[in-house]
């Protein structure tokens, strides 16, 4: 019979690679970098210990001590004082990091003093020789009096170990207080506390005070009693101060027996890349350099392989509709999936590449370069240097960034970041960017080294980041909120990418990027097919009307065809919606057409391409089946006879693109992580006008 | 032992690109909590590693730790230099 699963929880100090072993035991793919605060939520997986044992791993934020000062820091503390039988872990994982073993053993000893089953997993040992880091494993397991497991996560080492160490601890279910630190201070002080309640621990009960988190379970005359404590606030903060020195002395005494590192190991790499990548002239320009190498690539790289999926699509619509009988439900494949999905993938190339430089730049611990290089300019827009790492990450996706604001301590600098990251060019707009620059912008090179739409595409990530800040200025003057805070950010070390973590990340967003927009596209381009295929009367007697109508009377069939297929569409559902609002977005330069895809871009603006595909599918006359581009590039706009995605118009929708607020999802997100209906309400109207106005501008003055 | 000559004025932030100082005691009540966990405790060698382009915020080594805070912080910290 097999028994109830074990629940562990994965502690530690930030980049000591919990995720990474989670990732090990579970089986899972979650998120890995090189920077602190790479996991800002909870997250659970399951874990098979051994033939009759499971556990359920929860993987946390990091954190450097109990004590939060940011959101992502309070899950722990939560996480921690939850007195509830079903959620409260039974054993508790502390992942360090074996270079800095002191600083991660704070951590360790405040969590022990809770008196919950520990184990102390140090990882990274693969690291251990190259630094000269010698470990006594035995005496520190006496001192510690806990399970200690020297594990390398990334080496797949030590796992099972791991495994055998939490079945004992859980079954042994041994937990006391590591050194009584508290009583040390002021014994009377905390003699007093722990008489407040039998339930918990001196350090819980401390927590309680010190951080005014208390448990459902406190009832209310013990809540009293902990409140009088907070009455002399200097005094806590005091203790608080003297406790971690304390923690820090015995720590010291224990490391004294067990650690030893032999310093002439050391080497200084890190030191000499620290003098170039954050050097005061270098270090902008590198910077720059980077972010022009990428969004160079991503052009220059993704081209061919991208008209190529485009042509495949193509002839498999046609190989489709050769194969298939003529009916419904060939026409819904060929003129509403296949084009629809076409749209989708085609960008593959171009999203990969992308996620491959974020993932690049998140593992070698880069980032946390930009973040100090950047914090000071940062301050004067009202953000952080910490704010870097959800604009630069919001290159791939603004829904994940907005979540990595959690690691901002200051509520002000927070929310101003999380409002102005959906500006950052994100994944999403990256299709609809690249098919308008190709058909819009002529393909040569400038210095016979730049490509002209590579750097096109490299001023609308440009505008996209200076948007973001300015507006970040101006809502730093307007807002009246009052926070303070202090910023502290660790350094880690320079690491060389490790291809599979990089492949791994690359692969799943990539997925997550194609399947999540290929539901909605799939989905949207049924509707749209059938909203474009059935219509009023009009669309029914399309042959009648078209052919009573004096321009029709001598032409060749075919042109009469087309004449009639057009007919259909305009007033086809579809074709009566977009026509309602046509006269709003006309002055942009738009038809009803490109009206239908903005409006479906609120679902995800990526399905632009897409919904465009499926309406000019239809339209289009049966026998000639083309690519996507050709497709766009060849539709007329009647009035003037001249293409519909001329100058003018392409540059109106990229500005349109850039800067409206198309995107459910990021407005959910935003609600959840600020409260209130109010700031995203404020984003979509406030980004919506700007957007429009913008476009409005450019078209006026181009046209 | 080491001899040290106590300077009043002397603060992480006064610091050159490449100095070591020790955190004094008295500074312990100005120290956030925060970075106290961090290790930047009182006796604590601390070295200064680069300065930003802005001359804020600074990169420190204290305790093995590798951290980057902003001056008005580090001015807050006094520190004993060796000579
Ligand atoms: N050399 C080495 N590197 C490792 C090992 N385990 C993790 N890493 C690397 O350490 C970095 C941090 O790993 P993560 O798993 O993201 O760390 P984390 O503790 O989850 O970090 P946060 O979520 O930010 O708290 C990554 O670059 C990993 O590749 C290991 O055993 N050896
Ligand atoms: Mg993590």
């Amino acid at each position: 019979m097999a028994n109830k699963p074990i629940k562990v929880a994965l502690i530690g100090n930030p980049n000591t690679g919990k995720t990474l072993l989670f990732n090990q035991l579970t089986g899972l793919n979650q998120k890995v970098g090189n920077y602190p605060g790479v996991t800002v939520d909870k997250k659970e997986g399951v874990s098979k210990l051994s033939a009759t044992q499971n556990a359920i791993i929860t993987d946390l934020p990091g954190t450097y001590s109990i004590n939060p000062t940011s959101m992502d820091e309070s899950i722990v503390l939560k996480t921690l004082l939850k007195k509830d039988i079903k959620e409260s872990p039974d054993v508790i994982l502390v992942v360090a990091d074996v270079e800095n073993l002191k600083r991660n053993l704070l951590l360790f000893s405040q969590i022990k003093d809770l008196e919950i089953p520990t184990i102390l997993a140090i990882n990274m040992v693969d690291q251990m020789h190259k630094k000269g880091i010698s470990i006594d494993v035995s005496v520190l397991k006496e001192e510690l009096n806990t399970e200690v497991v020297l594990i390398s996560a990334k080496k797949n080492e030590g796992i099972k170990e791991v495994k055998e160490a939490i079945i004992r601890c859980h079954v042994a279910a041994k937990a006391s207080p590591l050194c009584g630190i508290n009583h040390k201070i002021d014994p009377d002080y905390f003699a007093k506390l722990k008489e407040i309640s039998p339930n918990y621990s001196l350090y819980e009960l401390w927590l309680m005070v010190t951080q005014n988190n208390f448990p459902e379970t406190i009832t209310a005359s013990e809540k009293a009693a902990l409140l009088s404590f907070k009455q002399d606030i200097s005094k806590l903060k005091k203790y608080q101060h003297k406790e971690t020195i304390y923690r820090y002395q015995e720590i010291n005494k224990i490391l004294k027996k067990t650690y030893l590192v032999d310093k002439s190991k050391a080497s200084d790499v890190r030191s000499k890349l620290d003098k170039i990548f954050t050097h005061k002239i270098f270090g902008y320009i590198i910077f720059f350099l980077i972010l022009l190498v990428i969004f160079q690539s991503i052009f220059d790289w993704a081209s061919v392989p991208m008209d190529f999926i485009d042509g495949l699509f193509a002839n498999f619509s046609e190989l489709v509709k050769e194969a298939l009988p003529e009916g419904v439900f060939t026409d819904l494949l060929t003129d509403g999936i296949i084009p629809g999905i076409g749209g989708v993938v085609i960008f593959i190339p171009q999203i990969a590449i992308l996620f491959l430089f974020i993932a690049i730049l998140e593992e070698t611990g880069y980032m946390s370069r930009v973040v100090f290089l950047m914090d000071k300019i940062m301050r004067r827009f009202g953000m952080n240097g910490k704010s870097v790492i959800p604009l630069i990450s919001g290159t791939a996706c603004a829904i994940p960034a907005i979540m990595a604001t959690r690691t901002i301590g200051n509520w002000k600098e927070r929310l101003i970041t999380i409002l102005v990251v959906p500006f950052t060019t994100c994944s999403a707009r990256l299709p609809v960017y690249a098919i308008l620059i190709a058909l819009i912008i002529p393909d040569t090179k400038i210095f016979g080294l730049f490509n002209l739409q590579g750097l096109v595409l490299l001023s609308l990530y440009a505008l996209g980041f200076g948007t973001a800040i300015l507006a970040g200025y101006i809502l730093h003057k307007t807002l009246n909120i009052n926070s303070k805070s202090f910023f502290v950010i660790e350094m880690p070390n320079y690491k060389i990418p490790s291809f599979k973590n990089v492949f791994f990340e690359v692969v799943e967003k990539t997925k997550a990027f194609v399947f999540g927009a290929g539901k909605i596209i799939l989905a949207l381009s049924i509707v749209l097919w059938f909203l474009a295929s059935n219509g009023s009367s009009d669309f029914k007697n399309a042959e009648k009307n078209v052919s009573k109508l004096d321009v029709s009377q001598n032409l060749p069939s075919d042109e009469l065809d087309k004449k009639i297929a057009s007919y259909k569409l305009e007033n086809s559902y579809i074709g009566m919606l977009g026509k309602s609002i046509e006269p709003v977005i006309r002055p942009l330069g738009f038809d009803w057409k490109i009206g239908i895809a903005l409006i479906t871009s609120f679902a995800a603006r990526e399905v632009f391409v897409g919904t465009l595909a499926t309406i000019y599918s239809v339209e289009a006359n049966d026998d000639d089946v083309t690519t996507i581009k050709q497709k766009m590039a060849s539709e007329i706009n009647p009035e003037t006879g001249e293409k519909r995605f001329n100058f003018p118009v392409g540059m109106s929708l990229l500005v349109f693109y850039a800067f409206a607020m198309q995107c459910m999802a990021t407005l959910a997100i935003v609600k959840k992580e600020t409260k209130t209906w109010k700031w995203p309400l404020i984003q979509l109207v406030g980004m919506g006008l700007l957007a429009y106005v913008s476009s409005l501008i450019i078209y006026q003055i181009l046209s | 032992m080491r001899d040290f000559l106590y300077q009043n004025l002397s603060t992480i932030a006064s610091l050159q690109i490449g100095e070591i100082g020790y955190i004094s005691e008295e500074s312990l009540d100005n120290i956030p909590l925060k970075l106290l966990e961090m290790g930047c405790l009182p006796g604590a060698e601390v070295q200064l590693i680069q300065i930003a382009p802005l001359k804020d915020p600074i990169y420190i080594c204290v305790n093995g730790s590798h951290l980057a805070i902003r001056t008005e912080t580090a001015a807050q910290i006094k520190i004993l230099k060796s000579e």
